[in-house]
């Protein structure tokens, strides 16, 4: 669908700009306001991941599993298998928090193989201005995960290593001297924040860039749909990898947080 | 980059995501996966088990079998045994009262020639008597007479 497909006169330039605004509710001059089509794809996909894991470990039956039920366990069993082998430690919180960051983002990133045009069109049909269907391309979505997870390794830092030990680690690594407690805060503060941040930031830019590639493969008019079809087969493995690189970095930083240098 | 308050949202949506999933969707599937995994082991081992009871009912199988064909033949052989030994029986058993009934035979007959014999000498004293008294009739007196026919009789 190209650019005049639309309607009226727009540029490139202008399609693509429609296509990256969020639809916005609340004060906007100010931090107090969300991105409505981000919150309401990302929950309306937490809950499709919770009513499809939980209607089937409702039925699980422990003989001959169905299909479907195979299905979800290997990816149970994957995760679980992930999980056991970086994070040494005993947590109940551990696995079942990388299966849903697992799965919510694979999740979240198919929403940009659906034709980039057809949503926002549906929604300008119905009266809704703008509309971005791919929560993991917002990146207070992403970093919205990830300082979750920093909040998680904090928590965890402190629990396993104490208050003090916690203290100790920021300020006596690497340099194990007293005056060098500045230098070090400061070094292991960069190292400390700088996890959240490429965590969320990684995902939000690869899937910027995917969805941006299918707005300039949208403007080509009949000769997109080869290459949709092409960078669509090839976003497929993205979107996979960068689920399971947010999970596995997730359970690395956690295992991190738990154990003692 | 327009951060706002989305993060807030995404966080909390996140948590609940989470400890939902903690609450009601691991704990069962990963109780029915290692429960099925018990199973499996447990068929395993059953039946690794069979196969090697199966293995043992084999071979006792075949030394039962052995035993029982060690049994009947020597069965048969001393049944054979026993046959040539009442065979054996019986033939002696048979040749004495063979011998028995022939030896038997031999006595009866010598007694019964004895005994014709001892008639014919009587019927002989006795027709020699006669002849003589025929003949001697008026002449010889039978006391007289009767120790030279004693002496006859006693030749014969």
């Amino acid at each position: 669908m190209s650019a005049s497909d639309t309607g009226g006169p727009q540029t490139s330039g202008d399609y693509i700009t429609h296509h990256l605004q969020n639809l916005q509710v609340g004060d906007t001059s100010s931090f107090w306001h969300v991105n409505l089509d981000s919150l309401i794809f990302s929950i309306g996909l937490g809950i499709l991941f919770c009513w499809i894991f939980r209607s089937v470990a409702k039925k699980a039956t422990t003989g001959v599993p169905g299909k479907f039920q195979t299905f979800i366990e290997m990816t149970v069993e994957f995760v679980d298998s992930t999980v056991k082998d970086t994070f040494h430690g005993k947590s109940a919180l551990i696995a079942p928090l990388s299966l849903t960051i697992f799965v919510w983002i694979i999740f979240m990133n198919t929403m940009d193989l659906i034709p980039v045009d057809w949503l926002p069109m549906a929604s300008q049909a119905a009266g809704v201005e703008y509309m971005r269907v791919v929560p993991t391309t917002d990146p207070n979505i992403t970093l919205g995960m990830s300082f979750s997870v920093f909040f998680l390794m904090i928590f965890y830092s402190i629990k396993m290593k104490g208050l003090g030990g916690f203290a100790k680690e920021l300020t006596m690594q690497p340099f194990n001297h007293w005056a060098f407690i500045p230098v070090n805060l400061v070094m292991e503060l960069v190292a400390l924040i700088a996890k959240p941040i490429s965590l969320g930031l990684r995902l939000f830019g690869n899937m910027y860039a995917g969805e941006m590639i299918f707005f300039l493969i949208a403007l080509l008019g009949v000769w997109q749909l080869p290459l949709h079809f092409v960078w669509a087969v090839f976003h497929i493995m993205v979107v996979i990898l960068q689920a399971f690189i947010f999970m596995m970095l997730t359970v690395v930083y956690l295992s991190m947080s738990c154990e003692d240098h | 980059m327009n951060l706002n308050a989305t993060l807030l949202g995404q966080t909390i949506a996140f948590a609940v995501f989470v400890i939902f999933c903690m609450k009601y969707i691991w704990p069962p599937l990963m109780s029915a996966i290692e429960a099925r995994q018990a199973k499996i082991a447990d068929g395993l081992a059953s039946a690794e088990r069979a196969t090697k009871d199966l293995e043992l009912a084999q071979a006792s199988a075949t030394d039962q079998l052995k035993d029982a064909k060690a049994q009947a033949a020597s069965i048969v052989d001393a049944a054979n045994k026993r046959k040539a030994q009442i065979v054996d029986e019986a033939k002696t058993a048979a040749m004495t009262e063979r011998d028995k009934i022939i030896a038997s035979g031999y006595a009866e007959v010598e007694a019964e020639r004895n005994r014709a014999k001892e008639d014919l000498r009587q019927q002989v004293a006795t027709l020699a008597i006669a002849g003589a008294e025929k003949i001697l009739e008026r002449s010889i007196d039978e006391a007289a007479a009767n120790d030279i026919v004693e002496k006859l009789v006693g030749e014969l």
